[in-house]
């Protein structure tokens, strides 16, 4: 059954404030979720108080100026630090984006900063993604083919290239699912919009010999149909795709190959 | 409370039974009962406007002309197939305890025969008067 209200221990409690650096001159308030497997306690927020003269502009660059000056045992999850490796999706100012493209100039203030939603966490802002990286693994993300391997490579026009656009670009970051309430309630069986537009993007790959067999998998109730148009993915993609249109051309082949 | 402690890889939770198989047809079958119910709906509007007012043996005798009636009908099809379809949907979004989830299919599915027979009981029985 859906649940509108957090579990008991998962509740949120008032936090501690973090005292502030004397010398800062221009701040920002930023409220991090933060909740430590061990200590046996519920989830608090936090309250720190980011020297903007000493700090880069994005909430990733606050993180990190937090992590170093203020509070080491923040935890979470950055790499790339330019939008290319999807590390650090989180909920911020109440949207998945990632921290490293959000500034914080663009957020209303005081920031607040949340894990991914309705995602098991393992620490503070790290959620536990082995469902989404399984429910990816099984759309098999790779090219199938039956004809004898070609010499070179495998030959596509420009034109049948061109439809992978707005597909291949995709991070895998999870800001879609995430933010996806049919993924909230039934992220077991539903794949999500992540899952579904790589799904998508094996299916018009015209490399690809095993379109039916992709379909076959999807013709489901829940794997596909979970969907219902809310377009939360595409509003949260910060890669600026649009998850939503490529389920619903995964809906359209569907249909296209009964009529 | 207590659920059984379960130990299964993610890739066996998220292949589960495997594809059902069905879905696409409930998704096209929605939109084309979507699309039909717009000049259906329309006409029903102007068929529900031209009865205000009338005395009893009017309204019996336009409802039960062949146009009228056979409109009728086909508004109260396509709408209970439309409704018991997306009725369906949300339960099975939202309804997760397998108990009350088959219970509320039955219920939704035994709510829209009734109310559809009853309907079209009424449409035909001024057509025909029987």
């Amino acid at each position: 059954m859906v649940e509108f209200t957090l579990p008991k221990n998962s509740k949120i409690t008032q936090g501690k404030t973090w005292p502030r650096k004397a010398s800062a001159k221009r701040e920002t308030e930023v409220r991090v979720y933060r909740w430590d497997p061990d200590d046996g306690q519920n989830p608090r927020v936090d309250t720190y108080y980011v020297d903007r003269d000493d700090c880069g502009p994005m909430v990733l660059d606050a993180l990190i100026w937090i992590k170093n000056n203020i509070d080491p045992t923040l935890t979470f999850r950055r790499s790339c630090r330019e939008g290319v490796c999807g590390s650090c999706a989180m909920n911020i100012d109440g949207t998945n984006t990632l921290a490293c493209t959000k500034a914080m100039d663009d957020a209303k203030e005081p920031l607040k900063v949340y894990p991914l939603p309705h995602q098991p966490v393992v620490k503070d802002l790290v959620p536990d993604l082995t469902n989404f990286y399984a429910q990816y693994a099984s759309i098999e993300p790779w090219l199938h083919t039956v004809s004898p391997t070609p010499e070179t490579e495998w030959k596509q026009s420009h034109e049948d290239r061109q439809k992978l656009d707005g597909m291949y670009e995709c991070i895998l970051c999870a800001c879609c699912s995430t933010s996806c309430p049919s993924y909230w309630w039934n992220s077991d069986r539903y794949l999500g919009p992540a899952a579904l537009l790589q799904a998508n993007r094996w299916v018009q790959d015209t490399r690809d010999e095993a379109t039916g067999e992709r379909l076959d998998k999807l013709e489901d109730p829940f794997r596909l149909y979970r969907c219902h148009t809310i377009l939360n993915c595409s509003k949260a993609c910060p890669k600026s795709l649009n998850p939503a249109k490529q389920i619903a051309e995964l809906k359209k082949t569907m249909v296209d190959r009964q009529l | 409370m207590n659920a059984p402690r379960r130990i299964v890889t993610p890739a066996r939770r998220v292949r589960g039974l495997g594809a059902g198989h069905s879905g696409t047809t409930t998704f096209w079958h929605q939109r084309i009962t979507s699309i039909a119910g717009i000049p259906l709906t329309i006409a029903a509007i102007v068929i529900a406007v031209a009865l205000l007012g009338r005395s009893h043996a009017a309204t019996v005798q336009i409802l039960g002309s062949p146009l009228v009636a056979i409109t009728m009908l086909l508004f109260i099809i396509t709408f209970a197939y439309h409704m018991w379809i997306g009725m369906q949907e949300i339960i099975v979004d939202y309804v997760h305890d397998e108990g009350f989830k088959y219970a509320a299919l039955l219920g939704n599915t035994f709510f829209v025969f009734v109310l559809a027979f009853a309907s079209c009981y009424a449409i035909l029985k001024l057509s025909f008067g029987v």
